[in-house]
């Protein structure tokens, strides 16, 4: 018997090969083997945008993303450059240490959500190696554990389930989508740990920030092979009626900072 | 009959189609060939009409789902522009599957990751077996996944003792109900929220006794049911949404992030694709990440899209395996005008749209491709076992599932002319049926003989009004056999008082003799 790979190759190769050609609607005619197919010419494939008309962190795309992210509930920020720390500090420390507010990203700002929502008891902020310090410095002024996690000594599943909170850096923005890429660069660490822990703070350049989706993959293109995740909002649902309701399985709460200026 | 729901989906006997009376939420069993059940559609479709429930529930869905479609498709000024780019790297996908296959192949074996081919459903389903077992697993978590659900794989991994847990919330509704998925994107598009609640409380085993029919607390006993499965999963069964060739890079694209969950945590990930799920190169992700979730859940993106490569050392999964799947593909290639089907990025946006659809749901079409693509895509996929010709194949009948109001092709998001290919496939039926003696032959060879001679065709119009004394207000409701075929379903109009050729007659005497006019 010939192995699975050569038969299906073989049978790919005489779907595609000789035959005579039929037009839609013809009918009554040997069908098989099919005729080769004559792919459209390249140009012809790209004439979508392939970038905006406003540049890379210009006002009128930073206004963009945070108007998309908004409208996916996430939390929005536009800081100076001297601002991360106090920016990550205000959006963390009421959870990460056990101060009663009302959940972030909650329908309306009132539900609290049932399931295992935050603990009231303080909690570690989990932080990929390449983060720079400062950013969380506030947090440990705080009284606040900042955990770092390496692929060489990665936090097990537990302990991030258990943490109240992670920061990370990112990639690339993408404005009109009011999406926010990791590669899994070092300052955005491994995959777990911006999906396990319930909040999400994810500081970004607003140099990082493009308008279209073709000008973050062509970005993203010469370092395919690493370990991307996009995220747009915190996790959603839509299977229930159709109807989106915001925190499922990843982080129900998430915080964006927007950093201006050089 | 008494039976213990145990979190594993109960495998049902060959020809086990139709709802057991002591099944209190799914109609549906699991079928033996996920794309092969159930009676033929019209006959499934009259049964579903009847639901008022399910025709409630579906208008309500598909009403949500295409407003907001429409509304972030219209926001994007280049959008046809996108689909024609869609339609053009497909078609050159399937112009060079060889060869970007096997690229595919060698950029996952390179960075660390294992190719497997299978040819059909069966050999996939072993495959996965075979890896699971190898891992000492015997329960996997999964990602939503069509081509899992066309091989039967929850079903098959049973009868190896191994779990297999969905987590998708809407396919999880499916397994806890012990039902089929009836929507591409939204399997559980059929019930409403107090039937979820029902079906969580009577069958999750830790949902919360007070569980309201709220979505938001709904979801949290789904993020609370699933937690523990995640962190301690060992193995993982994924799809794919794209493949790219140039990189080896796989893509799936979701909401909820138990997408993440499963692709991230658990060490071993095996994924499920279709031979026809690749892209050419990296670039052309920025064509369908745009096109796939404006289409599909009426976003500007979906919450969560994961990208990986092979095997990252110290990130996610460290054994990764990908299993290549015909199962009928390489015969739907075979067909130059039936190959189109296989452009299809599983939006499901055409299903939203279609009037038929939207009245009878996924089920009756009796396959996991429901809608206007699954009534293209089913019979095609199974014709090398009658799906398209064969004399009373319950798939046969799928291309007459549409009225062909072409709204399935303006949404498509790569354009693939579906109601061309619904009346070429409705061609290859009845050229495959020409052999079998029918009334329909009968008739149409009768009404050529008397229309191909005049004297045969004058008398066949003046007998015809007749037929009047059958008809009240001008319609005939029913006729004797074999005209009742024809009034079975559908009324016919009362032939006139009087024929062309009298009228004519008449129209002639009177021209001749104007004084008789009065």
């Amino acid at each position: 018997m010939t192995d699975a790979r050569t038969e299906i190759l073989a049978r790919i190769r005489a779907a595609l090969g000789g035959g005579d050609q039929r037009v839609i609607g013809s009918s009554s005619d040997d069908r098989q083997p099919g005729l080769p197919i004559t792919p459209q010419p390249a140009d012809h494939v790209r004439e979508y945008r392939t970038a905006g008309e406003h540049a890379p962190g210009s006002a009128e795309v930073l206004e963009l993303l945070v108007d998309r992210l908004v409208d996916y509930r996430a939390h929005v920020v536009q800081i100076p450059a001297d601002g991360v720390a106090a920016a990550v500090a205000a959006a963390l420390i009421p959870t990460a240490t056990g101060t009663p507010e009302t959940v972030p990203g909650a329908v309306n700002g009132a539900v609290e959500p049932p399931g295992d929502g935050l603990a009231r008891a303080p909690r570690a902020v989990v932080v990929p190696p390449g983060l720079d310090p400062a950013w969380t410095a506030a947090l440990a002024d705080a009284g606040v554990e900042v955990r770092t996690d390496t692929r060489e000594a990665p936090l097990s599943n537990a302990e991030l389930d258990s943490a109240a909170a992670v920061v990370t850096a990112a990639r690339v923005a993408i404005a009109e989508t009011g999406t926010i890429v990791l590669d899994g660069a070092p300052d955005q660490g491994r995959r777990a740990i911006s999906l396990v822990p319930d909040v999400h703070v994810c500081v970004v350049r607003a140099d990082q920030v493009v308008q279209t989706v073709p000008e973050a993959v062509r970005l993203l293109a010469p370092e395919a092979d690493r370990p991307q995740t996009w995220i747009s909002g915190p996790s959603a649902t839509s299977d229930i009626e159709l109807d989106r309701v915001e925190g499922v399985h990843g982080p129900r709460t998430l915080h964006v900072v927007v950093v201006q200026g050089p | 009959m008494s039976r213990t729901f145990l979190g594993i989906p109960v495998h049902r006997g060959p020809g086990s189609a139709v709802g057991r009376p002591d099944e209190p939420f799914g109609p549906v069993p699991h079928p033996v060939e996920p794309l092969r059940w159930g009676p033929s559609f019209p006959e499934a479709a009259r049964e579903a009409l009847k639901n008022t429930r399910l025709r409630g529930n579906l208008a309500h869905a598909t009403s949500t789902i295409r407003a907001k479609r429409a509304r972030v498709v219209d926001e994007v000024p280049d959008w046809e522009a996108l689909r024609d780019a869609g339609s053009a790297v497909k078609t050159r996908v399937l112009a060079e599957l060889p060869e970007l296959l096997q690229e595919l192949e060698r950029n996952v074996t390179a960075r660390g990751g294992v190719v497997h081919w299978a040819r059909d459903g069966a050999e996939a389903n072993r495959i996965v077996a075979d890896i699971a077992k190898a891992k000492g697993a015997d329960e996997v978590v999964k990602v939503k996944s069509m081509a899992t659900q066309e091989i039967g794989l929850n079903e098959a991994l049973a009868e190896e003792g191994i779990g297999a847990v969905e987590t998708d919330l809407a396919e999880l509704i499916v397994q806890l109900a012990d039902d089929m998925p009836s929507h591409i994107l939204v399997p559980a598009i059929h019930r409403n929220r107090s039937e979820i609640r029902d079906i969580f409380l009577a069958r999750m085993g830790d949902a919360p006794p007070d569980l309201s029919d709220v979505p938001r607390e709904l979801a949290m006993a789904a993020r609370a049911h699933l937690r523990r499965k995640f962190l301690s999963a060992k193995v993982a069964v994924s799809g794919a949404n794209f493949a790219v060739a140039s990189t080896g890079t796989l893509a799936v694209v979701e909401s909820e992030g138990n997408g993440r969950m499963c692709l991230t945590l658990p060490d071993t990930l095996v994924t499920v694709m279709g031979i026809e799920k690749l892209v050419p190169s990296f670039e052309d992700l920025e064509v369908f990440l745009q096109l796939l979730p404006r289409s599909s859940t009426g976003e500007r993106m979906n919450p969560y899209t994961s990208l990986w490569t092979g095997v990252t050392p110290g990130d996610g999964p460290q054994e990764f395996h990908l299993i290549l799947l015909d199962n009928g593909r390489t015969s739907v290639l075979a067909d130059e005008v039936g190959r189109a089907a296989l452009h299809c990025i599983r939006c499901s946006a055409c299903l939203n749209v279609c009037p038929v659809y939207e009245r009878v749901g996924g089920h009756a079409y009796g396959s996991v491709y429901p809608g206007p693509i699954g009534a293209i895509l089913t019979p095609q996929l199974t014709a090398s076992s009658g799906g398209v010709s064969g004399h009373g194949d319950p798939n046969a009948s799928l291309p007459y599932a549409s009225t062909l109001c072409g709204a399935c092709y303006d949404v498509c998001p790569v354009k693939i002319d579906i109601p061309s290919i619904l009346v070429d496939l409705r061609a290859r039926e009845v050229d495959a049926d020409r052999s079998h003696p029918t009334v329909w032959g009968a008739a149409m060879k009768s009404a050529s003989w008397a229309m191909s001679d005049a004297g045969r065709f004058r008398l066949a119009g003046s007998s015809a009004r007749a037929g009047r004394m059958l008809a009240r207000d001008e319609v005939i409701h029913h006729l004797p056999f074999p005209g009742s075929l024809w009034t079975g379903s559908r009324d016919l109009p009362a032939p006139p008082k009087q024929t062309f050729h009298a009228w004519w007659d008449e129209r002639e005497r009177a021209a001749a003799h104007p004084e008789e006019d009065r």
